[in-house]
């Protein structure tokens, strides 16, 4: 146990840096900046004139479609570093097992091709 | 051993308090964010389990990937959150009723827990078992002897696939796609025309049409109106 906490040490390390940079980055202004807070200064701006209405809008659902898409295909990444890091012990099965699985993903890589989802017009 | 526990409480600590503030937060974008930080201690506690792999890929798929989907989930509905938190005493019993069932079942998991007493008799097997890290001792079963469920798992995600763009993708009509074929296979003949109108005239309506892509068009498009002025 103290053998894979040593192991973790330098990511411990490393993200106590990246919290102490972030802090000190946030905090740092608070300290050092020139601040004279004015009503004019405060209000919205936008154009000359207040916002018409909620910065929130629907977007495409296209977004939605290139994540889901995204996510499908990250997982079959996340399949493919087992086999990578086994590749030498499981012999042929295992390397056509693999084979079959890029396959019927390539099928639906194809589908998606074909039928234009990964166009943007 | 107190390291490990300062670890594990650190991670355990900020797990809970973060997933009450996804459920607690006013903003539903704030929600998400502490959602992340929830998945990011639990792949902390995931490390501390000895299960790298697991904790791994709770980074890259649950971070980086289903979160942003979380994200635009919530940009896509355009809810008026404001209004959805209206009923929730209205809700407040269904929701208490289901979590106090939930807590029953987990308090009888955890204390009718037991441990075969035949697995304690037994010998260990320590200096047998090759040693492998994790994502070696996935792989070496994962590929062969749970062949079908991996299968299992590639057919799942072609049907996610193909559901998600079923569902998803309209064809749009008046869109002016570029077919870059096309393009390249344009010839000097249609794509440019010689004409030489008379003084004050300009180009009429004929020449210009014929050859596309409204390059050819003489006459200058009518100014638009500002609209934001």
């Amino acid at each position: 146990m103290t053998a894979l906490l040593a192991d973790y040490l330098p990511l411990v390390i490393f993200m106590g840096v990246a919290l102490f940079i972030g802090a000190i980055l946030l905090a740092a202004p608070f300290v050092v900046a020139y601040k004279s807070p004015d009503s004019e200064k405060l209000s919205a701006y936008e154009c000359g004139f207040n916002a018409f209405d909620d910065s929130r809008m629907k977007f495409d659902v296209r977004f939605y479609l290139v994540a889901i898409l995204f996510i499908i295909f990250d997982l079959e990444v996340a399949f493919l570093f087992p086999w990578a890091v086994t590749f030498g012990g499981i012999g042929w099965f295992g390397f056509w097992s693999m084979m079959i699985f890029l396959g019927v993903l390539t099928v639906g890589f194809v589908y998606e091709w074909k039928k234009g989802a990964l166009e943007w017009d | 051993m107190s390291v490990t526990a300062a670890f594990f409480y650190l991670f355990a600590g900020i797990t809970v308090a973060s997933a009450f503030l996804v459920i607690a937060s006013r903003n539903p974008v704030h929600a998400v964010l502490f959602l992340i930080l929830a998945f990011v201690n639990a792949a902390g506690l995931f490390v501390l389990l000895g299960a790298e792999f697991l904790a791994m890929i709770l980074v890259v798929v649950y971070v980086g990937a289903v979160a942003v989907l979380f994200l635009f989930v919530i940009m896509l509905l355009d809810i008026d959150f404001a209004s959805l938190r209206q009923g929730v005493l209205q809700y407040l019993p269904i929701g208490a009723t289901v979590g106090v069932i939930f807590l029953v079942e987990l308090i009888l998991v955890v204390t009718t827990y037991a441990v075969d007493p035949a697995l304690l008799a037994a010998e260990p097997v320590v200096g047998e078992v090759p040693v492998m890290t994790n994502t070696a001792a996935l792989g070496s079963v994962l590929y062969t002897r749970y062949v079908y469920f991996f299968q299992l798992a590639g057919l799942i995600l072609l049907v996610a696939m193909i559901g998600a763009i079923v569902l998803t993708l309209r064809e749009r009509v008046g869109t002016k796609r570029q077919d870059a074929v096309r393009q390249g296979l344009r010839t000097k003949e249609e794509a440019i025309g010689m004409t030489s109108p008379p003084i004050g005239k300009g180009l009429g309506k004929g020449l210009g049409s014929g050859l596309g892509s409204g390059l050819g068009s003489g006459s200058p498009a009518p100014a638009r109106p500002r609209e934001d002025a």
